[in-house]
């Protein structure tokens, strides 16, 4: 069978249908938001832009957001398709605190830095196919699936440990968690580089579409042809391999693997982070970029707490007083108050 | 045999045997002395779990649980030991705050249309966060009605001491099984989890029991706060963390289906005491580590939801028709 | 039997109601006298689901008004028309398939003492109030463990209790067998007979002569007739259910003698226990075979089966001489099929997608996961399916949920047109969706028979499928009944074959 053989012209769009779409992203309510946390962080702490150049690498409260907010971005990139499938994945907090335990155990019992790192990963992809094959093969659902992940994943990581706090001095597992390159700190590197890589993995191929259509219709994506249950599979694997990758961040920064609190409530801050994206949960449209900045919304908040001197947990309050509003706005209940009183405005 | 029941059963069974292995092997492990301990020591989960199961009947799920927790034992701690109240006035006060956040978060599922995961996680987070704003730091209570309190029990043969935490989680379970099976809220919390389209066709007030619910597992919640706070004399914004999950785990396992609709309390129970038992037996083997617990409670999770799916997506066998003739 | 005349139960006058930019009901007339059973007939978009809704509280009515014992009402909810006196019992059992019997008919006003529900008394109750409906069971297990029959008549016990003027009846027999729907006839005879008012909806013609006073049918959200049974035939009513009498003003003579080409597709005995009888067809290039059948006939089964929707447990599939496996849609787009389902809105459309996503996802789907279409090539394909079909949307861009229902099965079908199919699968293309693009279709469907395309369509109307079809296939009681060429291809023809008559008398 041949498709029809397309014949490629410029595409014909109508005038000032695509102009300036730059300036439009920046508008969006999450960058204003992002913004806003921004002014009234330097607002408390004037100094809060200075970015400073030294021993080869950048300081500054600034990178120290994009640095702090890398774990969160990282496990948002993987949760982002998750939800975008209608899903939602719990266990990635465990799921970094078995990998950060795996990496940090095996340096320690003194195999080579690169094969622990690979393993973690490979440990990471794992957990995500095991949550996978769960969604799809047992048709659980995702968030009844991923939770015996999340009740037991942290045992595993103790199995692991041993129970105690894994340190070690390893030069790698430590270059991942505080290292620079190009004087940005490695995390931010990290998380900038797989937010391209899965940014453009999935726009450049047919994934993003092919997960929207599932996360839109799942029934209509069976009737089109498109095998949702490889899917489903890749996606939550891919989740499994966000989650491993902040693992070993989390694992080098503290120089050790914590098996009790590596991760922890990290898949909540992640969620959290994809809905300020955007994403519904729902699912449907998705857009990782969006997601990271999500992820630095939420940790411009925290650091903006942190500096005004306010203890750390308050964080807490202000992140549920975040998702009540986000809820609120959301709701179907919003959605019809605002069209009531635009039909008003029209009227007027 | 009622489809609700074969889980259960199969929990009572591993119970069972998983019992007498472990008498076994440690004959210590058969005594009221033991008994006694599991009671007390999973009282704050045994209450909590109570009001988790009526959560997750109505097709719910309540990530705030461990959160509330905390938040009570910070709470009584601060109304004790800095106000001055008399604890029976701190725990007062401590239960109705309880009930009004969990009956702000059942409104919020109702009437915003969230998953309740969702609502409750901002719970989660909103009452951790307040708890470390009262207090960051542990505080400790001193006070005669807590030494009362933990020297009055009642002895049982054989040494093993019913405490009086031990006792409010068995009256909670009775008073669960009660509300469950023989209240009309009990029939609107399985209608809900049944089909709310149906429910509410046949005239179960929604938006009411729905409320009801969340108030419900948070009160309990609450109750369970006040238990650990006078099982540990301390208020601690970090205690109970997790506990959520542990009580979601003690559900499932005793045989309340995850979406909703069949279960029982009673199973709740076991589900708790399976709980306990792993983990004495854990202390009583001294050799094996405390997280083979999670991992155990993890793989009892994932195989009751399998039990789960197989149960009930089997289609039924249907009764031979008794037309009267 | 001839029902009680007077003042109706229940009178409806005039009814309107409207979807966007689609009249579901356009001034409907309906009375409903107690005592009597008043069959509601028409097929799917007719307007029945949509009138029951208004009589039973679910819709409010755009216009119109209903009146109950001769007062005007408005329900604000199914639980207010319920406290009214209008009951109603659908298809899918609308009870607590997790609950006990006895809970079920009488959650919501179980008696109670000290706040404790009096178990017993409740679950002697429901004995003596089934054993009226000539039940005998144990009330106290799982509603889920009887039979669907016993649940309707549980669903029924309830309704009439609560209710107890107007019963509704929604598809009751859909999935009972034949000594069940005795006993359910039975339950219902007594209701009337107790002086109940019964609407009773099915697809059962044989059904409705059999329990049925008087019958109004729908078409297209207009009453055709209502009148008593008494003197009609199944040909008539099917007649009115599905079309003009005039018929061939549509019909291209010459179509069934057209030199069609090579045979395309051939099914052998394919088959589905429980589902659809084994069947055997061929389909040629540039032909069409058009399928007519009343809802629940089987149509949409063997539909669902070719394209491996439902898997097959009978037969097998051959592609232009070579036999092919089909167990999922995936294969059945490898092997180049297509499929616009009935429903579309469910499996049809992507309704957050934009029109060009949802043109192109088929053709992306089958080049997998790699091979992404560009946006040039998207949007170049997407213009040039929408310019061939007349897609009218205001940029490719938008959410196709934002279009026409006609403009949406124009975009299912461009997303299959777009992979150059060898066989395309039509389930009703032309439901819900107004008469302009209705002509449309008919048109589109001609125009791709004459390029070439084998066709399989599916239709409730006859005389559009006899304007576009070679033969027609007629499906009754999930089997094939008949197969009609050359002059058979007719209304007449047709509504005979579905209305029973043998078939040697109709095929030509």
């Amino acid at each position: 069978m041949t498709r029809p053989t397309v014949e490629l012209r410029p595409a014909h769009e109508p005038p000032g249908h695509r102009h300036r779409p730059w300036a439009e992203a920046l508008l969006r309510p999450q960058f204003l938001a992002l913004a806003a946390v921004l002014l009234v962080n330097w607002l408390l702490f004037p100094g809060f832009f200075t970015i400073t150049w030294q021993d080869g690498r950048l300081f500054g409260s600034l990178i120290d957001v994009l640095n702090r907010g890398a774990p969160v971005a990282i496990l948002a990139i993987g949760m982002t398709a998750v939800i975008a499938t209608k899903g939602v994945d719990l266990s990635v907090g465990a799921v970094m605190a078995i990998a950060g335990a795996v990496a940090a155990s095996m340096v320690v019992a003194g195999w080579p830095a690169g094969l622990a790192v690979l393993a973690a990963l490979a440990v990471g992809l794992v957990c995500g196919l095991w949550n996978g094959v769960l969604v799809t093969v047992l048709q659980i659902q995702p968030i009844i699936a991923t939770l015996v992940l999340m009740v037991a994943g942290r045992g595993l990581a103790q199995l692991v440990t041993e129970g105690s706090i894994v340190t070690f001095s390893d030069p790698l597992l430590i270059f991942i968690g505080t290292g620079s390159v190009l004087g940005l700190p490695t995390p931010v590197v990290i998380a900038l580089s797989l937010m391209l890589c899965a940014t453009l993995l999935v726009r450049r191929t047919a994934l993003g579409l092919l997960i929207e259509a599932v996360g839109v219709n799942r029934s209509a994506a069976r009737f089109a042809g498109i095998r949702a249950s490889a899917l489903l599979l890749l996606v939550y694997a891919f989740a499994g391999l966000c989650a491993a990758i902040a693992g070993l961040i989390v694992t080098g920064d503290i120089r050790g693997a914590d098996a009790n609190n590596a991760g922890l409530w990290l898949e909540l801050d992640a969620i959290l982070a994809v809905v300020i994206g955007g994403t519904s949960l729902l699912g449907g449209r998705f857009s990782i970029p969006m997601s990271v900045v999500g992820a630095m919304i939420i940790q411009a908040m925290n650091t903006g707490i942190l500096i005004s001197g306010f203890s750390p947990e308050f964080n807490l309050v202000v992140k549920s007083g975040v998702i009540i509003v986000i809820l609120v706005l959301q709701s179907p209940m919003a959605a019809s108050i605002l069209q009531k009183r635009r039909i008003k405005g029209g009227r007027a | 045999m009622n489809r609700s029941l074969r889980p259960l059963l199969a929990t009572a069974t591993i119970f069972v045997l998983a019992y007498i292995l472990a008498v076994a092997q440690f004959p210590g492990m058969l005594s009221t002395r033991v008994l006694g301990n599991f009671l007390t020591d999973n009282a704050f989960l045994g209450i909590a779990a109570v009001g988790m199961t009526f959560v997750i009947l109505s097709g719910g799920i309540d990530l705030s649980v461990g959160a509330v927790i905390g938040f009570t034992t910070v709470l009584i701690a601060a109304l004790v030991m800095w106000v001055g109240l008399h604890p029976l006035a701190a725990f007062g006060i401590a239960l109705i705050v309880a009930a009004a956040f969990g009956a702000a978060m059942g409104a919020a599922i109702h009437y915003l249309q969230v998953p309740s995961f969702i609502v409750t996680l901002a719970g989660m987070f909103l009452a951790r966060g307040a708890a470390s704003v009262l207090s960051p730091d542990s505080i400790g209570i001193k006070h005669e009605f807590y030494t009362a309190i933990s020297k009055s029990y009642i002895l049982l043969p054989g040494g093993g001491r019913l405490t009086v935490i031990g006792m409010i989680m068995l009256a909670v379970f009775a008073v669960g099984i009660l509300l469950a099976h023989r209240t009309r809220f009990g029939s609107n919390v399985y209608a809900l989890g049944g089909s709310e389209s149906s429910a509410a066709l046949m005239g179960v007030p929604v938006a009411r029991t729905t409320v009801l619910i969340y108030m419900l597992s948070s009160t309990l919640a609450g109750l369970a706060g006040v238990v650990f706070s006078l099982y540990t004399s301390a208020g601690y914004s970090l205690s109970a963390l997790g506990v959520e999950l542990d009580a979601i785990a003690a559900v499932v396992i005793g045989g309340t289906l995850l979406t909703g609709g069949y279960g029982l309390v009673a199973g709740t129970f076991i589900g708790v005491m399976l709980q306990g038992l792993v983990q004495t037996y854990i202390v009583f083997d001294g050799t094996l580590s405390s997280w083979w617990t999670k991992i155990v409670i993890g793989g009892l999770l994932f195989m009751f939801i399998l039990l789960q799916r197989l149960v009930f997506t089997a289609t039924p066998r249907r009764r031979k028709l008794a037309w009267k003739t | 039997m001839q029902a009680t005349e007077g003042v109706p139960v229940l009178d409806a006058r005039g009814i309107v109601k409207v979807f966007g930019q689609h009249t579901a009901l356009g001034g409907v007339d309906f009375d409903l006298r107690a005592g009597e059973v008043h069959a509601l007939l028409g097929e799917n978009g007719a307007g029945k689901s949509t009138l029951i809704k208004i009589l039973t509280g679910a819709y409010q009515p755009d216009g119109g008004t209903v009146l109950l014992d001769g007062a005007p009402v408005s329900f604000r909810d199914p639980l207010q028309a319920q406290g009214y006196g209008i009951g109603t019992v659908y298809q899918e059992v609308n009870l607590l398939p997790n609950r006990s019997v006895a809970e079920n008919l009488f959650l919501g006003r179980q008696p109670t003492r000290f706040g404790l529900v009096r178990r017993r008394e409740i679950e002697s109750r429901a004995r003596t109030l089934l054993a009226d409906y000539g039940l005998e069971i144990d009330v106290r297990a799982e509603l889920s463990e009887y039979s669907v029959a016993v649940q309707q008549i549980v669903a029924i016990a309830r309704a009439v209790e609560l209710s107890g003027k107007v019963l509704v009846l929604d598809e009751p027999t859909a999935s009972l067998d034949r000594n069940e729907v005795q006993r359910l006839f039975d339950v219902v005879r007594n209701l009337k007979a107790r002086g109940l008012g019964i609407i009773f909806i099915t697809h059962f013609l044989d059904q409705v002569f059999e329990l049925s006073d008087r019958v109004t049918i729908l078409r297209n959200g207009r009453k055709i007739a209502t009148q008593p049974l008494a003197g009609l035939s199944t040909a008539d009513v099917v007649r009115m259910m599905l079309g003009k009498d005039v018929s061939l003003d549509h019909h291209v003579t010459g179509i069934a003698d057209a030199a069609r080409g090579a045979t395309r597709v051939t099914f052998r005995d394919l088959g589905r226990t429980g589902s659809v009888a084994p069947i055997t067809l061929s389909v040629h290039e540039g032909e069409v075979v058009g399928v007519a059948g009343l809802l629940g006939s089987g149509r949409t089964e063997v539909a669902r089966l070719m394209f491996g929707v439902d898997a097959a447990d009978s037969g097998e599939i051959l592609v232009d001489g070579a036999p092919v496996t089909i167990r999922n849609p995936a294969q059945a787009v490898a092997a180049g099929f297509g499929f616009c389902p009935e429903d579309r809105k469910i499996d049809g459309i992507f309704g957050d997608l934009s029109v060009r996503e949802n043109i192109i996802i088929a053709l992306q789907a089958k080049l997998g996961w790699f091979r992404a279409l560009n946006r040039e090539d998207q949007v170049e394909l997407a213009g040039r399916y929408a310019e061939a079909l007349d897609i009218r949307a205001a940029n490719h861009d938008m959410p196709v949920k934002l279009l026409s229902g006609g403009n949406q099965q124009k975009v299912i079908l461009a997303r299959w047109l777009a992979l150059d199919p060898n066989f395309l699968i039509l389930d009703e293309p032309t439901r819900g969706i107004d008469v302009g693009a209705h002509a449309e279709i008919v048109r589109t469907i001609n125009r791709l028979r004459e390029e070439g395309l084998a066709l399989f369509v599916i239709s409730s109307e006859l005389d559009e499928v006899v304007a576009y079809s070679n033969r027609v296939v007629v499906m009754r009681d999930r089997e094939m009944v008949a197969e009609l060429t050359g002059a058979a291809v007719a209304p007449d023809s047709i509504v005979q074959a579905i209305a029973g008559v043998p078939a040697v008398e109709v095929a030509q």
